[in-house]
């Protein structure tokens, strides 16, 4: 990673919220305490029920993987939101950058022939 | 209900003694909240608390219904004195450092697993029923024991040296949940309640598994401490008490 702080700035994935810059940001704060420096950070996914997705519900901090998924089920599963969970390293996650967001998703806006609004949804189908 | 009087203050003794032993487990267990070392284990072990406490809850509102004095389940946790409690003392033991804590929650979960199994078939539905519910509670308790075993004894040297003082503090009063006695033999023979001397051997080969591959090694016994089924605690009894139940007794039929 780029230690000047110049542009273009480095993203990562990581804290739960899409990408985020990691440099030109101010990130003082009080040092802590050394377990939590070593800690790596996970990102965890839930499936709330047979038959859907897992989804992304947050992210955590965790010695290793094992670890990783019981902290997930104590903090994201306590009221029975998930029936299945997986955790990946934050690192691991590779996410576009805002700076692509006009090239990326933009284009898709005027294209309304993609969506499926011209189909009659037959009656009882759930999880469209 | 069928039970003859007797029968039923044998069972009530016998639910007052899993309860209090969940109670104290649960108030020695919740003093880590805020204070765990990392915000994870911080909510892992307010939920193993919480689990202990629904266990609680539900054996203590079943011992004053077969008691029939109108105790409810606050009157046994906030209104009896140390000497009434008839939990076995490892629970009540102060929480010292996280080494200790899962030294013991290793010992006691393993014992509970053991329990619950067997229980969950006894010929007390209401019993039974409280155990089916609690043995899926204690087998996570276990399985987050047993992890964090693993890791503190099999890590670095500070985590192996503090996993296996808190082994050595907790071994002398391991033997106490094994014990036996009349009360629980009798019950035992109508299928009521589990024989304590019958989990030992399966607790402890299950946590003599962990602990070697752990790399720790089983304390020798020099001292075993008992008496707490017979209401007789440690020092650090009666702080946990006072903490317990100060608000609500300072403050008797207060609600919110």
């Amino acid at each position: 990673m780029s230690e000047s702080g110049s542009e273009p700035h480095d993203f990562t994935a990581a804290g739960g919220h899409g990408a985020v810059p990691t440099a030109g940001v101010p990130s003082a704060q009080a040092p802590v305490a050394a377990a939590q420096r070593d800690w790596p950070l996970w990102e965890v996914f839930v499936r709330a029920r047979r038959g859907l997705s897992h989804v992304h519900a947050g992210s955590l901090h965790a010695p290793d993987a094992e670890m990783a998924v019981r902290n997930a089920r104590d903090l994201y599963t306590r009221r029975q939101e998930g029936v299945s969970i997986w955790v990946v390293p934050a690192g691991d996650i590779t996410a576009s950058s805002p700076d692509e967001k006009d090239a990326f998703f933009d284009p898709a806006a005027d294209k309304i022939y993609r969506h499926p609004t011209f189909y009659t949804v037959p009656e009882g189908v759930q999880h469209l | 209900m069928t039970a003859t009087p007797s029968d039923s203050e044998a069972r009530a003794a016998y639910a007052l003694r899993l309860g209090d032993d969940a109670l104290i487990a649960a108030q020695r267990m919740g003093e880590w909240i805020a204070a765990a070392p990392q915000l994870e284990e911080d909510v892992a072990l307010g939920n193993l608390a919480l689990d202990l406490l629904g266990q609680a809850r539900s054996l203590l509102t079943y011992a004053g219904q077969l008691e029939g004095a109108g105790r409810d389940e606050d009157a046994f946790g906030y209104f009896r004195d140390e000497r009434d409690f008839v939990n076995a003392q490892v629970f009540e033991l102060a929480h010292g450092d996280f080494g200790f804590t899962i030294a013991r929650l290793l010992v006691t979960s393993a014992y509970q697993v053991e329990l619950y199994t067997r229980l969950s078939s006894s010929t007390d539905d209401t019993l039974a029923a409280i155990a089916a519910k609690a043995v899926k509670e204690v087998d996570y308790h276990r399985d987050h024991a047993t992890q964090w075993t693993l890791r503190l004894g099999d890590g670095t040297d500070e985590s192996h040296r503090r996993m296996q003082a808190g082994l050595d503090a907790v071994w002398p009063y391991v033997d106490e949940l094994f014990e036996t006695d009349d009360l629980v033999q009798r019950l035992a023979a109508d299928g009521v309640a589990i024989d304590p001397a019958d989990l030992g051997e399966p607790t402890l080969a299950y946590v003599g598994s962990v602990l070697a591959e752990a790399t720790l090694s089983r304390p020798d016994i020099t001292v075993r401490h008992t008496g707490g089924r017979r209401g007789i605690h440690t020092e650090q009894m009666g702080y946990l008490l006072a903490e317990m139940q100060y608000v609500a007794r300072s403050h008797p039929g207060a609600t919110w």
